[in-house]
């Protein structure tokens, strides 16, 4: 090493030093930030591209799958697949498309138990407690229950019949004398196997299996359901807590009514 | 330095009994992975990142338990013992014996020096060879910041090993702008200057008491077809040329991938395999006045 302290700045080496770790720098961050948008980019699962069962959420995943396929080996229905460059999911990582092969929902659930990293959690050990993903029946005018048929067919699929989907009877409206059953998914329950998903009959599925973060609704945290809250406490909630119940407005109410409206006992008589 | 005149440009041996091996070698991993899902005779599942040889013994790629703390992920015991195996097992025989024996890449990027070579296509764009280091580091950094394992999605070693067993896509695109750039654009760039994979398994190759050494250094008559072959050329030198010095025969430098290429071309046979720790001058066969 030469004695770079009595080089000047300006000494052709030293510029080329400077110059060349310099290039490097620029060369390394602008390649660093490609690679950053493109994994950010990969990061939304597209809503065809399901999880194996136990699958940690996404951005936990990516963190943690090592892209080895150990899960795609043992699976024996071959549902899995590793992610190709192309493809918009992850690069390496497993999943299934639900309308091709779905989720067989095995007891011991081999996949998760080959996976040596923890991208599927071993703690999933009841397959009925799998989440991969939530069945939703998208479309409401090609269905045939809601058209008024009994095709049936994704609810009789279900590993998890009368759980996970149950048939839901309601008026016809079109012909004004029969019923009509509606297949409806109960989030609690759907693993999200997805073969109702497979099985719907018709050409393009009208159920279908999507990642739950974008199948799920979430109500605000405050929300209460009154009917819920009441059972919950066995009891109303608000009778005995001196809420003000406002006189009701009659034609012949006398200016003078009490504040605290008509007495309990006169309420029902009134009209 | 591989500009230097090569009398025989690495042409003339270019199979030699230590080539062969290493591509048995390579070719024999590879086959094991592709056993079962081309012959369903399953020895090995999974791929280079983490396997399991015959349903018993698993295996780790250390880097990748080191991508997965730098997510922020806790793996899990079978990943740590299985890096724990594959950490032993290069710190023992030199990290980049990955790179020389195992990793398939090497096949392509040797092939790209080959045709480089035989075109002679001399020059192209000048890369550090320290550069890597900071691919290394960089790409470590990009994985604590983004918490997911981003160098994963570009990276041709996993894609070329997964590939082959678990289907390509358009990861043929990579590994073929990797082998044109390592013809035209940089001599060795890829495995020479710039994977990360490498300057990591370069990382655990101190301590490995494996060696190439350059025994009868005295024979050399400095025809560089040594220097012509071997990948890391810089790390021949000082052994080779340092009897003067009493720099001992060892090829010791980190970067040294224990081919065995100098071994196959040298028509002196001035090389061969030694374990050894000390790097002692004593130990060159003609440690003798009469250099
Ligand atoms: S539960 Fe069974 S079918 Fe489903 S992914 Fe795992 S191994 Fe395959
Ligand atoms: S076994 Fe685990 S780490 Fe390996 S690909 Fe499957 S999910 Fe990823
Ligand atoms: S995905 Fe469909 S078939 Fe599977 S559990 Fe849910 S409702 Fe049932
Ligand atoms: S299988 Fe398809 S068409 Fe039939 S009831 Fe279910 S969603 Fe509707």
């Amino acid at each position: 090493m030469t004695d770079k302290t009595l080089k000047p700045l300006t000494s052709p080496a030293r510029r080329e030093f400077l110059l060349d770790a310099g290039k490097t720098a620029c060369g390394l961050s602008l390649a660093g930030l490609c690679l950053g948008l493109y994994s950010h980019q990969t990061q939304a699962l597209p809503p065809g591209a399901i999880r194996p069962p136990g699958a940690l959420p996404e951005a936990d995943f990516l963190g943690a799958c090592i892209r080895c396929g150990l899960c795609v080996r043992d699976c024996p229905y071959q549902i899995l697949k590793l992610a190709t460059p192309g493809e918009h999911v992850a690069t390496g990582t497993p999943y299934f498309v639900a309308r091709n092969l779905p989720c067989e929902m095995c007891e011991d659930i081999p996949c998760v138990k080959a996976c040596p990293s923890g991208a599927l959690d071993h703690s999933l050990t009841d397959i009925n407690k799998a989440q991969m993903g939530l069945a939703v029946l998208i479309d409401h005018e090609t269905c045939l229950n809601f058209l008024g048929l009994r095709c049936d067919v994704c609810y009789r699929v279900c590993p998890l019949i009368d759980k996970a989907i149950t048939l839901e009877q309601q008026h016809n409206t079109r012909t004004d004398k029969h019923a009509v059953f509606i297949p409806t998914v109960h989030s609690d329950a759907c693993t999200g196997c997805g073969k109702c998903e497979k099985g719907c009959v018709l050409e393009t599925p009208a159920i279908k299996v999507l990642p739950r973060p974008l199948a799920k609704a979430e109500a605000g945290k405050h929300y209460r359901l009154g009917w819920e809250e009441k059972k919950k406490a066995g009891q109303s909630l608000i009778e005995e807590q001196g809420i003000v119940d406002l006189p009701d407005r009659m034609p012949d109410a006398t200016p003078d009514a009490a504040p605290g409206g008509l007495p309990p006992a006169k309420q029902g008589n009134q009209l | 330095m591989s500009q230097a005149p090569a009398t025989t440009g690495g042409g003339n041996r270019a199979i030699g009994k230590w080539w062969i091996m290493r591509r048995l070698s390579q070719l024999g991993i590879l086959g094991l992975f592709l056993l079962g899902p081309l012959g369903g005779v399953w020895v090995v599942t999974g791929n280079l990142n983490s396997s399991l040889t015959l349903k018993t013994l698993p295996l780790t790629d250390p880097l990748y338990l080191l991508q997965m703390l730098a997510a922020g992920h806790m793996p899990y015991q079978t990943a740590w013992i299985g890096a724990a195996i594959v950490l032993v097992f290069y710190l023992l025989l030199g990290g980049r014996v990955f790179c020389g024996w195992v990793c398939p890449m090497n096949i392509v990027t040797d092939s790209a020096a080959w045709l480089r070579a035989r075109l002679r296509i001399k020059g192209g764009v000048r890369i550090p060879r320290k550069l890597r280091l900071w691919v290394l580091g960089g790409m470590l950094v990009l994985t604590a910041i983004s918490g997911t394992l981003a160098w994963e999605l570009v990276n041709p070693v996993s894609m070329l090993h997964r590939g082959l067993i678990f289907g390509m896509g358009w990861g043929w695109l990579i590994i073929l702008a990797i082998f044109l750039f390592d013809v035209f654009g940089s001599q060795r760039a890829w495995c020479g200057h710039l994977c990360p994979v490498g300057a990591f398994y370069g990382l655990l190759g101190k301590a490995s008491p494996v060696h190439v050494s350059a025994e009868k250094r005295a024979a050399c008559n400095d025809c560089m077809d040594c220097f012509a072959v071997c990948p890391e050329p810089q790390v021949i030198t000082p052994p080779l040329r340092g009897a003067a010095k009493g720099v001992g025969p060892l090829i010791n430098d980190v970067d040294c991938s224990k081919c065995g290429r100098c071994i196959d071309v040298c028509g002196k046979d001035v090389f061969r395999f030694r374990i050894a720790l000390a790097n002692r001058a004593a130990d060159a066969a003609d440690a003798s006045p009469n250099n």
